[in-house]
């Protein structure tokens, strides 16, 4: 299997103090690593998902790779070739390869424009004017399921599962090799989210596109994904086959994540760990392993010094000094 | 929830509400009936726009300007409150039903400080500034706000989601409601932090006795932490019983396809994940029959035509189905007499014995307008 993308040691940093201020006061950090130095590699026609609560870097990852943030570190390569540091044509010329679907299925979509620019803009976007546009609008229709009454329509008078379909229509409007898509499926009804998550399945199939899928649904995401990074405080903390994540989960915050979930069964026992407090705020690392202040099973170490990453058999690795089971 | 059992904080009756829009009434809510038994925790679960949040604002009587409530009782606490003053609902508001919102950070004002928020809902509290500081404080500790002292001057953006969701149940739970109505609290939290979250309701509700409306639709958590179920589509309750008989024995094909549909409950891997084909009805326009026959596997003729009437599956689990009547479920039982369907709780035998009286007065319109509303949504 070859690489689609891989992203090595990527650091996006957000100022968080504007600079006169930063310089007048000093002291305390006038930057935050949103992303902190993540590697992960998405091989062709693979579907990897990125897991994490708020503020663990998962979007910020993605817009970085999507080249809509520029990282201060690290490389970002998508069939070869690097994207960090390229310049507006080069990144246009990256932008008709790769698809975004961003959250909020309705609110993504310009709400003045009919379903019919909507998925014409792609085409428009990129210079592609010579195209059957009304040709290429009945076929992304077509290709998601939906009938072609629906160019006339605007957002507003769509449901969230038909907007999401348009979503994907517009994904794959330029026929991308890698489909970038943050929460699919936050905000459906569990009734249409399998609509939509066997729609991308289908098309992952047809197209033989790659799928980096964001999402804090670990329920969705063991089902669609075929790898798992999973991230906390800008970091990946444990990444591997997701089969291999839920069935043997190595870092304890994996461990958390996975108990968190309450199961949709009143007599399912629920051997939890349960998690105190919150994920910091970036502005204020903790020191050593940073998830030591909320880990169950912390030790002196892991005040002090930060864990590498460990592991690698099978493609499994986590950042742990004493990582459960195993 | 049996309905009419004794020990309900509150009972609604044939419940129907309409939206007024361009189009045409909107009936958003058509003959609900819900009990909450004294002490427990009622889950009510439905997609969007199955009518959970209007059952919630039409209890607070707060909807929007163009709601018409066209039938039915709220009884709480022996009162109708459909025909309370406004006065008298002021008094209930935050009083004797408390409510906790979806998103903390617009439930509470981002230019006042947590403390002085704190202070302000216990306008209606006979104490002197100090008393009142030291109840918002012990309140803050009660919901595991670590520092409560010093946050009290926090303002809400200072605190994180999941801090400022329990500074909201702190809110909603000062005054010792009797109801608590908590629509949505943990949808815009993660996973880690819902699950506190979910724990400290349950702990708080133990401890301080009060009852729990929670509105969800999020299966797992709904599982996790009521007694009593009741399923919501398209406006109707289309099926009610104890989490066991809902999860374990669903009696409604639209419970069955919605449990089917979570991917947590597919034990394998799976690419091919179930869905409900079709639509949400119109509830402008409602089809003819059962609202969710167009969208059932199991429709049968009768399905399309006739509204399916409530069906007793065993004590206290009901389902508005014809298959299941046809299955020989307990045959419509609950149109006569009302008290004899619902969900019983432990009021089984309280209500069973208890009942007549009590049922004599509200009971019977209840059964009524049910009876009658076997055909009326068509």
């Amino acid at each position: 299997m070859s690489a689609i993308l891989e992203v090595e040691g990527v650091r996006v940093r957000y100022r968080v103090k504007p600079a006169l201020r930063a310089l007048l006061e000093g002291g305390s950090e006038a930057f935050i690593d949103a992303v902190a130095g993540v590697s992960l590699t998405i091989g062709e026609g693979e579907t990897f998902g990125l897991v994490g609560e708020s503020g663990s870097g998962k979007t910020t990852l993605a817009r970085s790779i999507m080249g809509l943030l520029r990282p201060r570190e690290g490389s970002i390569r998508f069939r070869g070739r690097e994207l960090v540091g390229i310049g507006p044509r080069a990144l246009k010329a990256f932008r008709r390869e790769v698809g975004a679907m961003f959250q909020d299925p309705v609110g993504s979509l310009s709400p003045r424009l009919t379903v019919r620019s909507l998925l014409s803009e792609p085409f428009r976007i990129h210079g592609l004017r010579e195209r059957d546009l009304q040709g290429e609008v009945r076929r992304l229709l077509r290709m998601v399921g939906l009938s072609d009454e629906f160019a006339s329509r605007y957002p507003h008078q769509l449901s969230g599962g038909q907007a999401r379909r348009i979503g994907v229509a517009r994904a794959l409007a330029l026929g991308p090799k890698l489909v970038i898509a943050d929460e699919p499926t936050a905000g459906l009804d569990v009734s249409v989210q399998g609509e939509v998550l066997n729609l991308l399945h289908r098309l992952q199939q047809e197209l033989g596109i790659s799928i980096l899928a964001i999402s804090h649904n670990l329920n969705v995401v063991r089902h669609i994904t075929d790898r798992l990074g999973v991230m906390y405080l800008g970091r990946l903390v444990e990444q591997g086959p997701t089969d291999a994540i839920f069935e043997e989960p190595r870092h304890p915050y994996t461990l958390a994540l996975l108990s968190a979930n309450p199961h949709p069964d009143p007599d399912a026992v629920a051997d939890r760990l349960e998690l105190s407090g919150e994920i910091p705020s970036p502005m204020e690392r903790p020191s050593g392993c940073e998830f030591h202040p909320r880990c169950p099973f912390v030790q002196a170490r892991c005040r002090e010094s930060h864990p590498g990453i460990e592991g690698m058999e099978r493609g499994h690795a986590f950042r742990c000094f004493y990582p459960v089971g195993g | 929830m049996r309905r009419g059992a004794k020990g309900a904080v509150l009972e609604v009756r044939a419940l129907s509400v309409e939206f007024s829009t361009a189009r045409g009434p909107l009936k958003a809510l058509r003959n609900v009936d819900l009990d909450v038994p004294a002490g427990s925790v009622v889950g009510v679960v439905g997609e969007s726009g199955s009518g959970k949040s209007t059952l919630a604002g039409a209890v607070m009587r707060l909807l929007a300007e163009n709601t018409r409530i066209t039938a039915g009782e709220v009884r709480f606490e022996g009162r109708d409150l459909l025909r309370a003053s406004n006065a008298e609902m002021r008094a209930i508001r935050g009083e004797r039903i408390s409510m906790v919102f979806q998103d903390p950070m617009t439930s509470l004002n981002p230019v006042l400080s947590i403390g002085t928020q704190m202070v302000d809902i216990q306008y209606r509290r006979d104490r002197s500034r100090e008393e009142k500081n030291a109840r918002a404080v012990e309140m803050l500790r009660r919901v595991g706000i670590p520092d409560a002292e010093r946050r009290m001057a926090h303002y809400p953006h200072q605190f994180s989601g999941g801090m400022r969701q329990r500074v909201a149940i702190a809110m909603a739970l000062e005054t010792e409601p009797a109801l608590l109505i908590a629509d949505e609290p943990t949808t815009a939290l993660d996973a880690t932090l819902e699950v506190q979250i979910i724990h400290r309701l349950k702990d708080l509700q133990r401890s301080e006795g009060c009852a729990i409306l929670f509105i969800s639709h999020h299966l797992g958590v709904i599982a996790e932490l009521c007694d009593y179920v009741v399923v919501m589509y398209g406006g109707e309750v289309v099926e009610r019983g104890t989490v066991r008989d809902i999860f374990h024995r669903p009696g409604h094909p639209y419970t069955e396809k919605l449990l089917e549909c979570d991917p947590a409950r597919i034990a394998d891997r799976s690419r091919d994940l179930p869905t409900i084909p079709g639509d949400v009805p119109d509830l402008v326009a409602l089809p003819r029959g059962c609202v969710f026959a167009p969208r059932c596997a199991k429709a049968v003729d009768v399905c399309g035509r006739d509204a399916p009437p409530d069906v007793w599956l065993e004590e206290g689990h009901e389902a508005k189905c014809h298959l299941a009547a046809k299955a020989g479920g307990g045959a419509a039982s609950g149109f006569e007499g009302g008290a004899a369907s619902g969900a019983g709780p432990r009021a089984g035998a309280g209500a069973a014995s208890g009942t007549a009286a009590e049922s004599g007065a509200g009971e019977g319109a209840g059964a009524g307008t049910r009876t009658a509303s076997g055909g009326a949504p068509a």
